[in-house]
């Protein structure tokens, strides 16, 4: 038989060596060289399953929760996955139209058919439970929990603050957030982001074609845990803050309480306010709106961002700077009445006085003298270094500065400073007697009411105060996120305090501000009537008690009100009785306050002493069936 | 001549433990590829690795049996098993159920079995028979013709079956029919076909037909003193042309749409990730994810999770890819190059002529396999359906591979006896 030979032999192993060692070089290539087809890989299966943390509650000094988180549902869809459903069933559970059903799921088709999208926002606890138990029978859809933020209290909107999804801006300044993440906006939520967010948590789990979980990815070594928010202890107590918030209904104004002895927030007012509630969830930008065109401004914190001119208040840093430098003593007294020019600043008839009296009456023209006495001292060569003196001693009693609350948007106020004067009188040409009016609060000044707080705490604490803060504790630990146990001195030695504590006791007890004694406790208090260029004078109280051992210290501020002592000392009064005592038992001064009517700009929901704001425009988180927040907006529509 | 001794007396154990490798290999590749935590038993029957498990065990029976049959019953009765085969072949295009598109399978109640996986053992066999016999000669156009026709027919009646893959596979014949004397000039004509067919696809017509032109010219001009060449030349030249205009209709007219996709996806004219070329990307991205050493046995994502189609049977390979890596893929293919070498060495040390034929007809039958499994699993084939020999899921492929393996090791164990 013929047999050709090796040469075919040869032929065809070379043929097959040929193309095994094509192929070892394209796997090379694929395998080795070409990185995409892993990336390829990795996207084809594995999902990055982010875990929110549970935000941290804050609760008030007693332990009552003020903010804390409600558990809501976010319905999500695959569209893929989504077979013949009873729609007619589906959207009476959801309380939506066919055209919106058909409209979300477009949507979700247009994102993506394999991956799952967001149907339904932020559906409530008790519309969730019902819908629950049919979800079995709606195949593609499945429910992802989230979380909601609620004030139960309704209360300290403005200290509280709130949450809102984060912005682009915001994302390209913090690589942390994440499109669709929450960061608190304004007050505690702010100024406490970190420790009240906690950290996301990410898990990688591994997906097959059908976008169907199946299990981790690697055993989970490459997952982060979600560590829970802290839960912050406020120094703020709620009964107190939801009690003054009820007296200054009606009313535009402020007050803020410190506990002296530690510098915490009792108390911080600012009136209009809102429930804090209104800006949570899907209603927030709604009402966002209507809060922010409201001509009284409720989103506006005037505790901490108004500035008012403090007022007789100045006129006790007026008198302490003077003691300590020794211009005045506690037997000092003037004439009585003081004059510039062709002008004289007179007071209400009363015995010719020395500083406890100046004190007790609220004397003009003693003050104004003081202060002349100060910046025209011989002793500082000019009135320019007098003046800069007294700025210096003013300062120290923590206005003019940002004194550091633990909260956002402080504003620092106006103390105008040598340069300013120099500037605007020419220098040289302004002493004294032209700026005169400092001496009793008035003038080119501004200060807020968590400053004048914080004057008064310094006056009870003879001499130095604690930065005042909102938060105590983090956690289980007290907050040491700012320097919080530090004293901080004036250039005023204690001594030279009990007399002006004296004048303050006889202000309460003899003086002007009667109307806020109660009990037999010992208060020490200054009224103040600041006048207001813009209308009415405003009504101003400052006060703190019990005089031997300061448990609180209170400024309060009503504006265009008038006499301090008709407005501000009563509720100043009631809220330290509230505080103190648990308990009011001056029924008729509080009864006249909570009537009490003195907003400029006429709003019929007032009467309602639950709204604090026009609140018949704004989206109501609480529906009166309990059903969900979730639907409002589609059951409004409908309506 | 006397008889053998014992059934595995002078049996070439290198093949067997080849077989059993690849077999085992295989194995390992399915269970990864479809391991599943619910379904860990190696024998789960409801899962495809306990069913091969199953085929295996089969396998390894009728390997043994077929060591037991005497070593002269294959070239006594290979055109009785041949004609029986085609006949099988007819009665499937009438009995068979639509699968996928294709009428291959015979059903014995849950029991299937494809045919035409047996039609390239029977081919094989005939055509061994046929051309080892007295006074046969390739040179004959005769010789040709019949050997052509019995690779025709089985070819045909798989591709009725609209198997095309499975008919495709009867080309590797060419290959026996080179070692048994067909010109050579076939191979090269068939390259320089392929060549022409791809270009005729990606370059426009008129270019292709004026570049053949020019260089008939060229050829001409460089050849002209012999009268003779001047014939051949034109002749080259108008074949060429006519497969250049035979391409369009026959690409147009003959081949089915997913067909003339994947060819598109494989030339690059198309890039359908999702659709025609889905099957091909998956499969890069497995393998390709694999990197030099692999994610490691059951670590792979890909194929367990469904991205790469087929993955037990004509994507196996991208397991092997993905778990095991570079290292792995070339293992493989190593080894099934030194099971080729191994079989063409064989082939060559028999004094049977029949013997001889036969080993080509295995070794070139898995080659083509071997060559369009992994070329398409790594984007240098079209995707053509067949499965990579020992390697794939399931049982009539792995029985029909085990029984052209096992004859070839029985003939070989024979050879002794053989006189010349």
């Amino acid at each position: 038989m013929y047999n050709p030979g090796s040469s075919q032999r040869i032929v065809f192993l070379g043929i097959i060596t040929s193309v095994v060692i094509i192929f070892l070089i394209r796997l090379f290539y694929v395998q080795v060289i070409n990185e995409s087809y892993s990336v390829s890989a990795t996207n084809n299966v594995l999902r990055y399953i982010t875990d929110y943390p549970a935000r941290g509650m804050i609760y008030d000094r007693k332990g009552k929760i003020v903010a804390f988180n409600q558990a809501v549902y976010d319905l999500m869809v695959i569209p893929k996955q989504v077979k013949e459903i009873d729609t007619l069933e589906f959207c009476k559970l959801l309380d939506i139209s066919k055209e919106s059903f058909i409209d979300k799921m477009k949507k979700a088709t247009s994102f993506s058919r394999m991956k799952a999208s967001t149907f339904e926002k932020q559906i409530s606890a008790e519309s969730f439970a019902s819908f629950q138990e049919k979800l079995y029978k709606f195949q593609g859809f499945y429910v992802q929990p989230r979380t909601l933020r609620k004030y139960p209290n309704n209360t300290a909107a403005h200290v509280l603050g709130y949450i809102g999804e984060v912005n682009d801006e915001l994302i390209a300044k913090n690589p942390y957030y994440r499109i669709g993440d929450y960061i608190g906006i304004s007050g505690i939520e702010q100024s406490y982001e970190l420790e009240l967010r906690g950290r996301r948590g990410v898990r990688i789990v591994m997906v097959d074609v059908f976008n169907r979980e199946k299990g981790s990815y690697k055993g989970g070594i490459y997952d982060t845990i979600a560590i829970a928010g802290q839960n912050l202890v406020a120094t703020l107590d709620a009964d107190l803050q939801s009690y003054g918030e009820l007296l200054l209904q009606n009313k535009i104004g402020s007050v803020v309480a410190i506990e002296p002895q530690t510098g915490e927030i009792l108390a911080m007012i600012s009136s209009p306010s809102y429930d804090p509630n209104l800006l949570v969830g899907r209603v927030r930008s709604k009402n966002y709106g209507y809060l922010l065109k409201d001509e009284n401004k409720p989103l506006f914190n005037r505790a901490m961002q108004a500035y008012y001119p403090p007022g007789s208040t100045f006129k006790l840093t007026n008198a302490l700077a003077a003691l300590q430098e020794g211009i005045i003593g506690i037997n000092t007294s003037y004439p009585h009445s003081f004059v510039v020019g062709s002008k004289s600043i007179k007071c209400h008839p009363h015995p010719p006085i020395a500083l406890e009296g100046a004190i007790q009456y609220s004397c003009n023209p003693y003050f104004c003298n003081t202060f002349r006495s100060f910046v025209d001292n011989r002793k500082y060569g000019s009135s320019e270094n007098g003046y800069r003196l007294w700025r210096e001693y003013q300062m120290s009693f923590g206005v003019g500065k940002k004194i550091g609350v633990d909260m956002p948007h402080e504003l620092k106020g106006l103390i105008p400073t040598v340069e300013f004067y120099d500037k605007y009188y020419g220098k040289g040409h302004w002493k004294a007697s032209t700026i005169y009016s400092l001496g009793i609060g008035q003038g080119e000044l501004g200060i807020n009411p968590m400053q004048m707080a914080n004057i008064i705490c310094i006056i009870a604490n003879k001499g130095y105060y604690y930065t005042p803060h909102v938060i105590k504790q983090i956690g289980k630990y007290p907050n040491t996120t700012r320097n919080l146990g530090e004293r901080h001195y004036t250039k005023v030695s204690a001594e030279n305090f009990t007399i002006i504590q004296d004048g303050m006791q006889r202000v309460v007890e003899a003086g002007t501000a009667r109307v806020a004694r109660f009990d037999s406790l010992v208060i020490c208090g200054k009224t103040g009537t600041a006048q207001n260029p813009h209308g009415k004078d405003h009504s101003l109280f400052v006060a703190f008690a019990p005089r031997d051992n300061p448990k609180i210290a209170i400024a309060v501020m009503v504006e265009n009100a008038g006499f301090g002592a008709t407005w501000a000392a009563p509720i100043a009064s009631l809220m330290m009785e509230k505080y103190l005592k648990d308990s009011v038992k001056r029924h008729d001064l509080e009864e006249r306050m909570l009537k009490g009517y003195l907003l400029p700009l006429q709003n019929k929901s007032l009467e309602n002493p639950g709204l604090k704001v026009k609140d018949s425009t704004l989206v109501n988180p609480k529906n009166k069936k309990g059903s969900s927040v979730a639907l409002l907006n589609d059951k409004k529509k409908k309506k | 001549m006397r008889k053998q001794n014992s059934i595995f007396e002078n049996i070439d154990w290198l093949l067997v433990v080849f077989y059993l490798v690849l077999v085992l290999l295989g194995w390992i590749n399915i269970y990864a590829a479809v391991y599943n935590e619910e379904h860990k038993n190696m024998f789960d029957l409801t899962q495809s690795y306990g069913r091969q498990m199953l085929w295996i065990g089969t396998s390894l029976v009728i390997g043994l049996a077929i060591l037991v049959i005497d070593g002269k019953f294959y070239a006594a009765f290979s055109f009785p098993i041949y004609i029986v085969t085609m006949g099988i072949l007819l009665v499937v295009l009438v009995i068979a159920r639509d699968v996928q598109g294709a009428r291959s399978w015979i059903e014995i109640g849950t029991f299937k079995l494809q045919p035409s996986e047996f039609a390239k053992f029977a081919t094989n066999m005939a055509l061994a028979k046929y051309l080892s016999a007295l006074g046969i000669r390739m040179e004959d156009m005769k010789t040709k013709i019949t050997a052509g026709l019995l690779i025709l027919l089985p070819m045909a009646l798989v591709l009725l079956q609209n198997d095309t893959g499975s008919a495709l596979v009867f080309i590797a014949f060419i290959f026996v029919l080179y070692r048994e004397g067909l010109s050579q000039n076939v191979l090269v004509f068939g390259f320089f076909a392929g060549v022409l067919f791809i270009l005729a696809l990606m370059v426009p017509n008129t270019v292709l037909i004026g570049v053949i032109g020019g260089l008939g010219v060229v050829a001409y001009l460089l050849m002209r003193k012999t009268k003779n060449n001047l014939i051949v030349i034109l002749i080259i030249t108008a074949l060429c042309s006519g497969i250049v205009f035979s391409v369009d209709y026959a690409f147009n007219e003959i081949l089915q749409t997913h067909q003339r996709e994947r060819i598109e996806v494989l030339l690059g004219k198309r890039s359908d990730p999702k659709g025609a070329g889905y099957n091909v990307n998956q499969s890069l991205i497995a393998i390709g994810s694999g990197g030099l050493t692999g994610k490691g046995f059951l670590q792979g994502t890909q194929t367990k999770f469904d991205f790469v189609p087929e993955q037990s049977t004509d994507f196996i390979f991208c397991t092997v890819g993905e778990e095991w890596g570079f290292v792995g893929t070339s293992f493989v293919l190593i080894l099934f190059t030194l099971l080729l070498y191994r079989i063409v060495f064989i082939a060559e040390r028999q004094r049977s002529t029949y013997t001889r034929i036969y080993a080509y007809g295995v070794a070139s039958i898995l080659f083509f396999h071997l060559m369009i499994n992994v070329g398409m699993a790594i984007g240098l084939a079209p995707v053509i359906g067949i499965p990579l020999p020992f390697f794939s899921y399931g049982g009539s492929s792995l029985w029909g591979f085990t029984v052209l393996l096992f004859v070839l090791i029985k003939l070989d164990s024979y050879r002794m006896y053989i006189l010349r």
